[in-house]
């Protein structure tokens, strides 16, 4: 496959520029960041800066790849990470625009690579669950629900990439903290600080400089892990209750 | 901050004031429609000139049009602090390849579209409201009713014989429409009543709801200007 890749360098003797690339051997079983490796590799031979780009896993579970290809996040392929496409689903001699996550709240730190930090951070201020410690508790001693569980776990499938600030009008991060929150107000063992949680968490994402959703959808259509709004809609559910209803404070 | 001020300028808190006033300002059309269409009662005016001359002289409509007049301001200036702040979020460089979806086309403009209703509403409000409460209308006399009451009728059929007068009041109503169809069921998404036991039903609604109301709003004008009188 002969391809002309569009790639945001920032960072070393780049101020911030799309530069141009063409690559003629590419074979179409390889993935995205292969390409992108025999790019690279063809750069250090020349005495080049490689182009920067996060990566880890390479099986669609880490949530590292953190790229935009053509305006969408993760590339054109529905509920698959940038690590997982193939170039079999980009044609000969196609023009690929490969640009960095774009969020105030995600600070581009090099060429591809964003900082992400910001999620850690609202996952600190309320992902967690209290449990005793010492021994491991028998898993099946609290019964929960099938449908329950199912819809817990839809949830937990969120690996926190940030596809969904990326591709929100709004650099919005709230599909991500309604995945987690919804997560653990469903299952029993996040009753403990469930009101406390969407509290802080919510606080913690606001103050990360995110915008405010606007119910565009947009994240659900990109999430590589196809995680529904309707998790948004709890975690609205969630917020009110707590900040309205109940005598939490924060 | 108490917990209130806390909740109100949170994202969620304000996305709620906007789902609450929303719903009011999408009641009131319903209400305004019934109104309207007593236009087209073939009666010289007097249903819909005394309704007029009730909407502005019963008290209990007085206090609910300051909270009407308070939901449309509360619902622009929070609509455009978040588009503001959500423009801003996208950071120093913007995308240099955009993508978007076609069903995501008015959600996406919600803030332009919001801001065309805003000046639509201004020079609807110069034309009739501002002429009904101060402006210099004819009296008119109806054997059933016991005083005279403001000839309102005459001043919107005179309006409505200018075509492009027509044609403004229609584009105006398709917009108010694109602007409902996403409106609509993102309040209540808002609200936290995305359910699946209701959001199918709450999405067929918010759709007839966009659809029909504009139109019906529209046609009154358009009746307006093909009859003879």
């Amino acid at each position: 496959m002969k391809l002309t890749l569009k790639i945001w360098r920032q960072g070393g003797k780049y101020k911030g520029e799309f530069v141009t690339y063409s690559l003629d051997d590419i074979n179409e079983h390889m993935s995205f960041l292969e390409m992108l490796d025999v790019l690279n590799e063809r750069l250090i031979r020349q005495k080049e800066e490689p182009i920067a780009f996060e990566h880890d896993c390479r099986e669609g579970i880490c949530g590292s790849c953190s790229m935009v290809i053509n305006g969408r996040p993760h590339g054109p392929l529905k509920g698959t990470t940038t690590c997982q496409l193939h170039m079999r689903h980009f044609r000969d001699g196609d023009t690929i625009v490969i640009e960095p996550f774009r969020a105030k709240a995600f600070p581009v730190i090099r060429d591809l690579v964003v900082d992400r930090s910001a999620f850690d951070r609202i996952i600190q201020a309320g992902g967690y669950i209290s449990v005793n410690t010492g021994q491991a508790p028998e898993a099946n001693s609290i019964p929960i629900e099938k449908e329950v569980a199912s819809r817990a776990f839809d949830a937990a499938a969120c690996i926190g990439c940030g596809a969904c600030v990326a591709a929100c009008p709004n650099a919005s991060a709230m599909l991500f903290t309604a995945a987690k929150v919804s997560h653990l107000a469903l299952l029993p063992q996040g009753q403990v600080e469930r009101k406390r949680r969407v509290l802080r968490m919510v606080a913690q994402m606001d103050k990360e400089g995110f915008g405010r959703c606007s119910n565009v959808r947009a994240c659900e259509a990109e999430c590589p892990k196809e995680i529904s709004v309707s998790h948004i809609a709890r975690m609205n559910r969630e917020y009110l209750f707590a900040a309205v209803a109940s005598e939490t404070l924060a | 901050m108490n917990w209130f001020s806390r909740f109100i300028v949170s994202s969620i808190g304000q996305k709620f004031v906007m789902a609450l006033t929303g719903l009011f300002l999408i009641l009131f059309l319903a209400v305004h429609l019934a109104g309207n269409l007593q236009l087209l009662r073939s009666d010289g005016g007097e249903a819909f000139n005394t309704y007029a001359h009730f909407m502005t002289t019963s008290p209990l409509i007085k206090a609910i049009s300051y909270t009407l007049y308070a939901a449309i301001l509360l619902h622009t200036v929070q609509g455009l602090i978040l588009w503001r702040y959500n423009r801003a979020a996208r950071g120093p460089v913007r995308y240099a390849v955009s993508y978007s979806r076609p069903e995501e086309r008015p959600a996406r403009n919600m803030a332009w579209i919001g801001i065309i209703i805003f000046v639509f509403i201004l020079i609807h409000l110069s034309q009739f409201w501002y002429q009904m409460h101060w402006g210099e209308l004819e009296m008119k006399e109806y054997p059933s009713y016991p005083h005279k009451v403001k000839d309102l009728y005459s001043l919107v059929s005179f309006t409505y014989k200018n075509p492009a007068m027509v044609l403004f009041y229609v584009v105006c109503m398709g917009v108010v429409g694109v602007h409902l169809w996403h409106g609509f069921w993102s309040a209540f998404h808002t609200l936290g009543l995305g359910h699946r036991k209701y959001v199918p039903v709450i999405r067929f609604v918010g759709m007839a709801y966009a659809i029909v109301i504009p139109l019906l709003f529209a046609i009154i004008p358009i009746i307006i200007y093909f009859r003879s009188e």
